[in-house]
C-alpha cells in the first residue's frame, strides 16, 4: 500500500515542483534585461575607479610629474614591464642629481597586478579607466609615460618649527568647534 | 478572383480560383501536374521558411528567458541572423570521414528529412490548405514519423564512433518508447471524436475544442501528448542524446555542413509538427472560436483567417516547448525510460479506458450541454 502511496505522492509533488520551476522562468522572461549595448552606450558607461586599464603618469598644468626615478616600481614589477631610464644632471648648487629621462611601460606584457602603483613612494603612477587600447601592431603598445619636456614637481619645503607651534593651537580650535 | 465576402483573406479563395482557371484552359493531366508541382514547391518552401522563423524565434525567446537579448545586430531585432545561419550551413565544408560506412552514412540524414516532410504534408495549415487528407490521417502521421528512428540509428551506427553509437542507441530507445505514449494519447482523442481524418477532426471541434470536450480525460491526454512529443523529437529536458558535454553531439557528431543542417532542420520541424498535430487534435486546428447561436460573433471570428488561428495556436505550443526547455533539468536516460514505462504508459492506458467510459456513458461536454457544444444542430 505504501508503494502505491509513494507512486502517487511522488507524481503529484513532481508536478508541483515542475510548475514552480515554470513560474520562476516566467518571471525571468518579463524582467528587464541588463545587457548593455557597448559601442552605443559609451556616454553612459560607469566604470569603477579601481578598474585597471592603462598605466599613466599624471601631469599637472605645468607639465610636471611626481616621479623621482627611484626605480622601486621597476624592481617590484614581476615581469620587467617597466623600464626607468634616468640621467644625472647638475643642479644650480652644483650637486649631481638623478632625474627621470624616460619611463618606458609595455602595455603588452603588463599583468595589471598594481604592484608598481602600490609601492610607488611618491604616487607618481596610476591606472586610468581608458579601456580602449587595442592596436594592430604590438610595437604601438610600448609607451613612454612621461611627457616631453616635463620635470619633477618640486616639493614645497615646510617650516618645521612653525608647524609644531601651530599644531596644539589648531587642536584646541578643533575641540571648540566640535563642542559647538 | 471570386469575391468571398464572408472569408475574404483565406488562401483557399486563391487556390480555388487557380484551380478553376487551370481546368478551364488545360487538359486534366496538365492541370494535375501543375498543381502537384506547385504544392510540392510550396511545401518545400514552407518547410525551409518555417525552420528559419522558428530558429529566430527560439534564439530570441531563449535569450529572454536567460536574462539576455539574443541577436539584435544583424537587421532590426536581428531577424537576418537566421538567414545568415542558413547561408553558413549551406556553404560549410562536408568533412568526408574515412572509415565510415559510406552508403548508410550519407543516407541517414535523408531518412530524417523524408520522415519529417511526409508528416509535414499531412498538416492542415488552414481551411483548404491541407495537402494530404487521408481518412486514416492520425494513423498515417504516427506511422510515418516513426521512420525518423531509422535515420537516427543509421547515423549512429555508420559513424564508426563508439560514442555516436551510444548516443544513437539511447536516442532510439527514447524514440520508440515515447512513440507509444504519443500514439495512445492520440488514440484517446480518436475515441472521443470518432474519426481519424484530420479535416473531420477539426470540423468536429467547431463549437468546442477537444481538450475541453473530454474534460479530465483529454486534458491528461493533452499533457501526455506534449510530453511524449518533446521526448520523441529529442527536445527540451529529454535531449540527453545530444547533450554535448557527455557524448559530444550524440548520433550526429560526425556530420558537418549540410548533413548536420538536415538533422538540425529535422529537429526544428519535428517540434513544429508535434505542435501542429497537437493543435489539430486538441485545440481545434485552424477552426476559429465559434459559439453556437452567436452568429455575429462567429462572423467576426471567421474574418481572422484560418492560417492566423493555426499559427497562433501552434505558436503558443511552441512557446510552451521553449519555456519547458529552459526551466527543467535534463533527464538521465534511466529517468527518461522510467518516466515513460512506469508513469506515462499506465496513466495513458487508464486514461484511454476513462475516455471510453466518458464517451459511452455520454459524459463529454458536447453530450452534457448539446445546445452549446454539440456539432449536431
Amino acid at each position: 500500500m505504501s508503494s502505491v502511496y509513494k507512486y502517487f505522492s511522488g507524481l503529484f509533488t513532481g508536478i508541483k515542483s515542475l510548475l514552480l520551476g515554470l513560474s520562476v522562468t516566467w518571471k525571468e522572461l518579463w524582467a528587464k534585461k541588463v545587457t548593455s549595448q557597448y559601442p552605443e552606450n559609451r556616454d553612459t558607461l560607469e566604470i569603477s575607479d579601481r578598474f585597471r586599464c592603462e598605466l599613466t603618469m599624471p601631469h599637472d598644468e605645468n607639465n610636471e610629474h611626481a616621479c623621482t626615478a627611484c626605480t622601486i616600481c621597476q624592481m617590484n614589477c614581476p615581469n620587467g614591464t617597466i623600464k626607468v631610464i634616468s640621467k644625472t644632471i647638475e643642479t644650480e648648487d652644483g650637486k649631481k642629481k638623478k632625474v627621470l629621462d624616460r619611463y618606458i611601460f609595455d602595455l603588452g606584457t603588463c599583468t595589471f597586478c598594481n604592484l608598481c602603483v602600490i609601492t610607488c613612494p611618491s604616487d607618481a603612477i596610476k591606472f586610468s579607466n581608458d579601456f580602449e587600447n587595442a592596436t594592430f601592431t604590438r610595437g604601438k603598445l610600448v609607451k613612454q609615460l612621461n611627457h616631453e619636456g616635463s620635470k619633477l614637481r618640486e616639493k614645497k619645503k615646510e617650516v618645521k618649527v612653525e608647524a609644531t607651534a601651530a599644531a596644539p593651537q589648531a587642536a584646541e580650535v578643533k575641540k571648540e568647534e566640535t563642542k559647538e | 478572383m471570386l469575391l468571398n465576402y464572408s472569408e475574404p483573406l483565406e488562401i483557399s479563395n486563391l487556390t480555388k480560383w487557380l484551380d478553376t482557371v487551370l481546368r478551364a484552359n488545360l487538359p486534366e493531366f496538365w492541370v494535375l501536374l501543375i498543381e502537384f508541382v506547385l504544392i510540392g514547391v510550396a511545401l518545400l518552401t514552407a518547410y525551409a521558411v518555417i525552420a528559419l522563423i522558428l530558429i529566430y524565434v527560439e534564439r530570441k525567446v531563449t535569450a529572454f528567458f536567460q536574462a539576455r537579448l539574443g541577436p539584435n545586430r544583424v537587421g532590426k531585432y536581428g531577424w537576418i541572423q537566421s538567414v545568415a545561419d542558413m547561408v553558413k550551413i549551406l556553404l560549410k565544408e562536408i568533412i568526408h570521414v574515412k572509415e565510415v560506412d559510406k552508403f548508410l552514412f550519407y543516407a541517414a540524414p535523408f531518412f530524417m528529412i523524408v520522415a519529417s516532410m511526409l508528416t509535414f504534408g499531412a498538416i492542415a495549415f488552414g481551411k483548404g490548405l491541407q495537402a494530404l487528407d487521408f481518412n486514416i490521417g492520425i494513423f498515417y502521421v504516427t506511422a510515418v514519423s516513426s521512420l525518423g528512428v531509422i535515420g537516427v540509428l543509421l547515423a549512429g551506427w555508420s559513424s564508426n564512433n563508439k560514442y555516436s553509437m551510444i548516443g544513437a542507441m539511447r536516442s532510439g530507445a527514447q524514440l520508440i518508447s515515447y512513440e507509444l505514449s504519443a500514439g495512445l494519447a492520440l488514440l484517446t482523442i480518436v475515441v472521443l471524436s470518432g474519426t481519424m481524418q484530420f479535416s473531420q477532426l477539426i470540423e468536429n471541434q467547431r463549437f468546442c475544442w477537444n481538450v475541453f470536450n473530454g474534460h479530465i480525460s483529454s486534458i491528461i491526454a493533452f499533457v501526455i501528448y506534449l510530453i511524449s512529443g518533446h521526448a520523441e523529437t529529442n527536445r527540451g529536458p529529454f535531449d540527453l542524446p545530444e547533450a554535448e558535454s557527455e557524448l559530444t553531439a550524440g548520433y550526429h557528431t560526425e556530420y558537418s555542413g549540410l548533413q548536420f543542417g538536415f538533422f538540425y532542420l529535422a529537429e526544428y520541424l519535428n517540434m513544429f509538427i508535434i505542435a501542429s498535430i497537437a493543435t489539430a487534435v486538441f485545440l481545434g486546428g485552424w477552426m476559429p472560436i465559434q459559439i453556437k447561436g452567436w452568429d455575429g460573433f462567429n462572423q467576426i471570428m471567421t474574418y481572422i483567417p484560418s492560417y492566423v488561428w493555426f499559427a497562433g495556436k501552434t505558436g503558443f505550443l511552441i512557446f510552451l516547448s521553449l519555456w519547458v526547455r529552459w526551466s527543467f533539468p535534463r533527464l538521465r536516460i534511466d529517468q527518461l525510460l522510467n518516466l515513460e514505462w512506469k508513469y506515462l504508459l499506465p496513466i495513458n492506458l487508464v486514461n484511454l479506458t476513462l475516455m471510453v467510459i466518458l464517451v459511452v456513458t455520454g459524459l463529454t461536454l458536447s453530450d452534457l450541454l448539446p445546445s452549446w457544444f454539440s456539432i449536431v444542430p
